[in-house]
């Protein structure tokens, strides 16, 4: 439960960050952190109760279905995730470098066709 | 209150992510796919490492299509920065110019070696790929050499090619992309030399996700 707080607390903690923060910066700060803790939600869901992790080096192979191990499924997820996390990361940065040195300005209340 | 709003937004989305905890028991036992990559990864590919198994035959189309994601990103930001000048740094520092003497060939060493054994150890092409870029971007901010961009994305799309082909070789001899038993024959689990075509695949993946990310790092320092 304690593990599930925690994933949760950290995409909560993203979204206040990119609802209340004016500074670009900060908001796609607040966008990775979120999508953090969606990873670690998902590394979470995928754990078996005294299981091992996937990765047969230093067992014997012809015992491996008495083995328990964790689910492998979500991790290999994730490693896609962490790495398109990257290049949205990326993208954002150098969008945002392009409207800092456009407007001369990192508040977006300063940035008068960004306002709803 | 804006903030007011804004944090009553929060607290409802975590009060639905709580009524949402009773579908994902933790640690509960499961069985379907899980099973089944269990018992059969390491027998169906040859590979000790069964993430490693997901990742890049049952689902190496999808890491074929997260691959183009990545390069897609450095075109896009490649694109969004085009026209700036190069930055040549008129002073680096000593500190930082002698700990890349010394650690640029360990951290490239290393990141070779995570890539290498991504079928046997915890470890893979894309983190062998990031602690490879670390190495170059170290150099970046240090070495006041011009960057060769043209050679560095020569070789990144080289690699990504090589990606393609293998899948490919496994189209034409086995009739189904990205095939792994029997275009190289699978080995000794265990061994360096095993699990067909996989280690050729993560070194490709290594290599592009070096030179790409560093692509990315170096187009962002642009002024």
């Amino acid at each position: 439960m304690i593990f599930y707080i925690g994933a949760f607390g950290l995409v909560l903690i993203g979204f206040l960050i990119m609802m209340t923060q004016k500074n670009v910066f900060k908001i796609v700060i607040g966008m990775s952190i979120a999508e953090t803790g969606v990873h670690l939600f998902l590394i979470t869901v995928g754990f078996i109760k005294s299981g091992l992790a996937p990765i047969i080096y230093d067992l014997n192979i012809d015992k491996l279905a008495e083995i328990k191990f964790v689910d492998p499924v979500p991790q290999a997820l994730i490693l896609t995730s962490i790495v398109i996390g990257v290049a949205t990361l990326g993208v954002g940065l150098a969008f945002i470098i392009n409207v800092v040195k456009h407007y001369k300005t990192e508040d977006i209340n300063k940035i008068k066709e960004l306002k709803w | 209150m804006k903030k007011f709003i804004a944090v009553l937004i929060v607290v409802v989305i975590g009060f639905y992510f709580y009524k949402s905890l009773n579908y994902f028991k933790f640690g509960a036992e499961r069985e379907g796919v899980y099973t089944y990559y269990n018992s059969h990864a390491v027998s169906d590919t040859g590979v000790a490492n069964i993430v490693t198994s997901i990742v890049l035959t049952y689902r190496g189309f999808d890491t074929l299509g997260e691959v183009t994601i990545l390069f897609l990103s450095a075109i896009g930001i490649g694109a969004l920065v085009y026209g700036r000048k190069e930055k040549v740094l008129k002073e680096t520092c000593f500190i930082i110019d002698t700990s890349y003497k010394i650690l640029f060939p360990a951290i490239l060493l290393y990141g070779v070696y995570v890539f290498l054994h991504g079928h046997l150890t915890p470890g893979g092409g894309f983190q062998g790929g990031a602690i490879i870029a670390t190495g170059l971007m170290l150099r970046l901010v240090t070495v006041d050499k011009k960057w060769n961009e043209k050679m560095f994305s020569f070789l990144e799309g080289l690699s990504g090619l090589s990606f393609v082909l293998l899948g490919a070789a496994g189209l034409l001899l086995l009739g189904s992309f990205l095939a792994n038993k029997g275009v190289l024959g699978l080995g000794v689990v265990k061994n360096l030399f095993s699990a067909g075509i996989i280690p050729l695949i993560y070194i490709a993946i290594g290599l592009k996700v070096g030179f790409e990310l560093t692509g990315i790092v170096n187009n962002l320092k642009k002024d």
